[in-house]
């Protein structure tokens, strides 16, 4: 087995690691992502400590550790929705902006709830926001996640797991550069969320997109991530290259994959919950 | 077939109580003046509409609900709009609104005949307060109890505007909204009835006050039927609309282009 090497904080990373699943040889259509000392405070209450965390373009980034542990926020930062107390979140070297609504916004998010618009059919739903071959476009991304058939039912007919694909297919059918996943898979059970997880990691993948989940599911993201980051008390405490351990198809190395997760897991899990209030020099 | 056994069995009461109604009346243990026998009621019903004069009074009277419905209700619809996207709107109009809707419409009807005096204007404006308050209320709080994570969603992906009415919120309201006009429609006969029969020189309410100056039970009765008959239109409506705009929500439904 593979000697683990542990990554303390923000070693840059280089985005050599992306050719090894990425069908398009070129430059990856993903953008980079960069967080630097950001400090998030809500009042007295400090959610993120002097973060430093950069993420190639084209890499695919989880996010795990406890609930409160500020990774959700870390996403809505990324997001533009909410704003640093100190230091600079960019995207691709710019001040990251919240969505505007402009059709070729580069960032879109997905949440655990699918979020589907019930009183509009499912290719509407897709279509929302689309203004050129509107139609067409949805059509081409509900077939990309297999769901084209459905394409004139109602949203509440579908599983669980067909909303969330729909909700993929409208993430993507704006061709996006960045997509960041806050915990979408949480919900589905088990079977589901498999599937669901190699659709993601696929479709991600093959378009070169940074994509940065969000989950407190740590298999979910040894097995899809090309880099897992470990959040403890608003900083990063792991910073894990999966992919460097673990070249090629993850399929072929699941004792590997057990690995990683279980050093992972005991690291969570070392650190009792007791300081969770973390670090609040005051 | 047992379906169909069950679907007329809910009849059967009404039934039943139509044959005793029947026999009552021609046994002469029922009076006539107290209670005319069904087939009276059936006759008059039959030379009323012979006549034409159903007709004339059935018109008169929807003529003025619909009147009525139409004024107060979209304006009931329309400010129900306003304060529930507008927040200073709300802070101004919800809470005096709030208030009158606790006086009841028809003790407005001394003070709506010392404005109006008892012409048409009185009678419409009489259902329009009626029909205002339900779907000022169902509208407000259907607007305000739209899903703010789709609005958050629908907004981050560029749907902005009189769109995002249009598209999300108003549709997420409308099942409130249609539960308010069912409302409006209920109210709006109650009040029609009363508002006839202060004064009028036509209407179903005219036509019934009119048969009792002459003891005329019997069309006193198709007064009431019609009513009856007319609440029932009304409701059968509604669902109707229910049924066309929030297929949506019936699990089962399939297809439909609600784009």
């Amino acid at each position: 087995m593979t000697a683990l090497t542990w990554h303390q904080l923000d070693r840059p990373h280089h985005g050599a690691h992306v050719t090894a699943t990425v069908s398009t040889q070129d430059r990856p259509h993903g953008l980079p992502l960069a967080l630097k000392a950001v400090s998030l405070a809500f009042g007295q209450r400090r959610v993120l400590h002097t973060l430093n965390l950069q993420v190639a373009a084209g890499q695919f980034v989880a996010v795990v550790g406890r609930s409160g542990c500020g990774k959700s926020t870390l996403l809505r930062l990324l997001a533009g929705l909410v704003q640093p107390s100190s230091g600079q979140v960019t995207l691709d070297g710019q001040p990251v902006q919240a969505a505007d609504g402009s059709p070729d916004h580069p960032v879109r998010l997905m949440f655990q709830e699918a979020r589907l618009l019930p009183w509009k059919s499912v290719i509407a739903n897709v279509m929302l926001g689309l203004h050129t071959d509107a139609r067409v476009r949805a059509l081409q991304a509900l077939q990309s996640v297999d769901l084209a058939d459905r394409a004139d039912e109602w949203p509440t007919v579908l599983s669980g797991g067909q909303r969330q694909r729909v909700a993929l297919a409208r993430a993507l059918v704006h061709v996006p550069r960045v997509l960041l996943l806050d915990e979408p898979l949480g919900a589905l059970d088990a079977l589901t969320r498999r599937e669901m997880q190699a659709l993601v990691g696929d479709l991600c993948r093959a378009r070169g997109l940074t994509v940065v989940l969000v989950t407190h599911d740590i298999a979910e993201a040894v097995a899809l991530a090309d880099r897992v980051i470990l959040l403890e008390h608003g900083a990063v405490a792991v910073d894990l290259d999966v992919a460097e351990h673990l070249p090629g198809r993850r399929e072929d190395h699941p004792l590997v994959l057990a690995a990683l997760e279980h050093q992972l897991l005991q690291r969570v899990l070392s650190r009792a919950p007791a300081s969770s209030e973390g670090p609040t020099a005051t | 077939m047992q379906q169909r056994l069950y679907r007329l069995s809910a009849w059967l009461p009404a039934l039943l109580l139509l044959v005793a109604w029947h026999y009552a009346a021609q046994s002469d243990w029922l009076s006539a003046r107290v209670l005319p026998a069904p087939l009276a009621v059936l006759k008059a019903f039959g030379a009323l509409a012979a006549s034409g004069e159903l007709l004339v009074h059935l018109q008169a009277s929807a003529a003025r609900a619909l009147a009525g419905l139409v004024i107060g209700g979209g304006l009931g619809f329309l400010l129900g709009v306003l304060t529930g996207v507008w927040r200073p709107a709300e802070l101004l109009i919800d809470s005096s609104v709030q208030m009158l809707r606790n006086i009841p419409p028809l003790a407005m009807t001394p003070l709506v005949i010392l404005w109006f005096g008892i012409d048409e204007t009185a009678k419409v404006f009489i259902v329009a307060i009626g029909t205002f308050f339900p779907l000022y209320l169902n509208t407000f709080h259907g607007i305000r109890s739209v899903d703010r994570a789709l609005v958050e969603m629908a907004r981050s992906y560029g749907v902005r505007g009189v769109d995002l009415y249009w598209q999300v919120i108003l549709p997420g309201a409308l099942p409130n909204i249609l539960v308010g006009l069912r409302f409006a429609l209920g109210f709006m006969w109650v009040l029609l009835i009363v508002a006839e029969t202060l004064a009028a020189p036509s209407g179903i309410g005219y036509l019934t006050m009119n048969a009792r100056e002459f003891m005329q039970t019997d069309v006193v009765l198709v007064g009431i039927l019609l009513y009856a008959l007319l609440g029932k239109l009304a409701d059968v409506l509604a669902s109707l609309l229910e049924r066309r705009f929030l297929r949506w929500q019936s699990p089962g439904a399939l297809k439909g282009g609600a784009a």
